[in-house]
């Protein structure tokens, strides 16, 4: 092969390390005991289908779609300890991800959805939605201002508690990496007590969805700031390839 | 020792939880001052080209019972075969086509359902033809890490026959759960019924992919 053009990393993505993301059963979490599936996944090297995805464009973002304080108030801000969450999406490569679409949602500084089905007795904030959405940067950024969402009880034991958190819903460039997780807080002793978070079977893999506080992008008198970075898929280069290129 | 291949792991995966549509559906369950409209939300526009067609179902659990929770995502390639978005070098594909659609099932039902149009087919690596498929993501509260599915269509027997996955011996016994049954049609416009099953007797094929 000749010693040019500089591989581009446009190849499968890397293989997913079941064993670094939880199993889909973990009986501790008692709703995975029946939704999770008991054969073999089925290995499928990606063909077009998984390694396509669609576009955000950042025109469909509003103002205030990166500001929970300020996306559904009416009558004054949202309660609660006030935040910004901000870092980067990469891949396993440590490449930024631009273009990112990123969903999130939460509870209320009450730990309280606003939701039908939410049934917790804490508040409903009238000036809280609790979701925004941002789409990356050239250098794959993206950040957001909300307030630091309460923990909650939920039921699976008849005590059992959920740690604070925000969920993020992440497309990056192809439909093989598309991810949901959910962030937790720096130094929240409820994070190793949660049945979900413990279904993860290593405690790097759970540190990596533990934010760390960023005194350094706090806004001063205002707003505290967290910092999450968000790792999806890396992709092969085709430095040799030895398939049919075009397919 | 060794040098580091430095590379970084993937975010692990949680669950979607009970509350996915806050985020991803607000206005489907009355958040209505946030987004303009849910994203996905909207059937196929008019003016894509191809068989218009109707993807409809419910997801069940080991017990048989029916996900009213779960939220689906369907990917898929325009009428032509190509793909809209990133990662299609082929060819533009058509450009009224989104081919990325969102719906969470119905709150009492879990019924889901797309309007979309039939895909075209798309090679596999070797340059095969694999048969007409959309592909669909599933997650919900109990579901640790998002699930991959295909659709294949009924009406294509000899197409899927030659799919590179259809010919793989060892899942002879469960490829049917990869087709979906014709279910008439509404209007003129075909519906298919693809059920999921994540567990039991009938569970679906689910990829890793
Ligand atoms: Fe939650």
């Amino acid at each position: 092969m000749r010693n040019a053009p500089a591989p581009n990393h446009n190849g499968g993505f890397y293989q997913r390390d079941r064993a670094w993301h939880p199993p889909a059963f973990t009986p501790n979490y008692k709703t995975s005991v029946l939704r999770s599936p008991k054969h073999a996944l089925l290995s499928l090297n990606n063909t077009l289908s998984e390694m396509t995805g669609p576009v955000f464009g950042h025109a469909m973002l509003g103002e205030l779609d990166n500001d929970l304080i300020r996306n559904y108030a009416t009558t004054g801000d949202a309660i609660g300890p006030r935040i910004i969450v901000h870092g980067r999406v990469l891949d396993e490569d440590g490449r930024p991800v631009p273009g990112a679409l990123l969903e999130y949602w939460q509870a209320n500084a009450g730990g309280r959805y606003r939701h039908k089905k939410e049934s917790y007795l804490a508040a409903i904030d009238p000036n809280f939605g609790g979701c925004g959405r941002s789409i990356t940067d050239e250098e794959g950024r993206y950040w957001f201002r909300t307030i630091k969402p309460g923990a909650y009880p939920w039921p699976n034991g008849v005590n059992d508690w959920r740690p604070a958190h925000i969920h993020f819903s992440i497309f990056g460039h192809a439909f093989a990496q598309r991810l949901i997780t959910q962030m937790y807080f720096e130094g929240d002793p409820m994070i190793w007590q949660c049945p979900i978070v413990m279904g993860i079977p290593d405690k790097a893999a759970v540190a990596q969805l533990v934010a760390a506080l960023d005194r350094e992008a706090t806004i001063p008198m205002d707003t505290l700031a967290y910092k999450f970075d968000i790792v999806l898929r890396g992709r092969r280069s085709t430095m040799f390839e030895n398939r049919m290129e075009g397919n | 020792m060794v040098q580091s291949l430095s590379r970084l792991k993937e975010s692990p995966s949680q669950t979607a939880g009970p509350y996915v549509h806050i985020g991803t559906t607000p206005n489907f369950i009355g958040i209505n001052h946030v987004y303009a409209q849910d994203l996905g939300l909207a059937p196929c526009p008019a003016a894509a080209k191809g068989q218009r067609i109707i993807i409809t179902g419910q997801v069940f659990d080991g017990s048989g019972a029916v996900l009213r929770d779960a939220l689906l995502e369907l990917w898929q390639a325009d009428a032509d075969g190509l793909y809209p978005g990133r990662g299609e070098h082929r060819g533009a594909a058509d450009p009224n086509f989104p081919g990325w659609f969102r719906q969470p099932v119905d709150g009492v039902s879990g019924i889901y359902r797309f309007e979309t149009i039939k895909p075209g087919a798309v090679p596999f690596i070797d340059g095969r033809k694999m048969a007409p498929h959309v592909t669909l993501w599933i997650v919900a509260r109990g579901i640790n890490i998002g699930l991959h599915t295909r659709m294949y269509f009924p009406d294509e027997a000899a197409a899927n026959e030659a799919d590179p996955i259809f010919t793989r011996f060892e899942l002879r016994a469960r490829l049917a759960t990869l087709v979906a049954a014709r279910d008439g049609e509404e209007d003129g416009v075909p519906v298919y019924r693809f059920d999921i099953h994540l567990q039991g007797d009938k569970e679906t094929i689910f990829f890793d992919i």
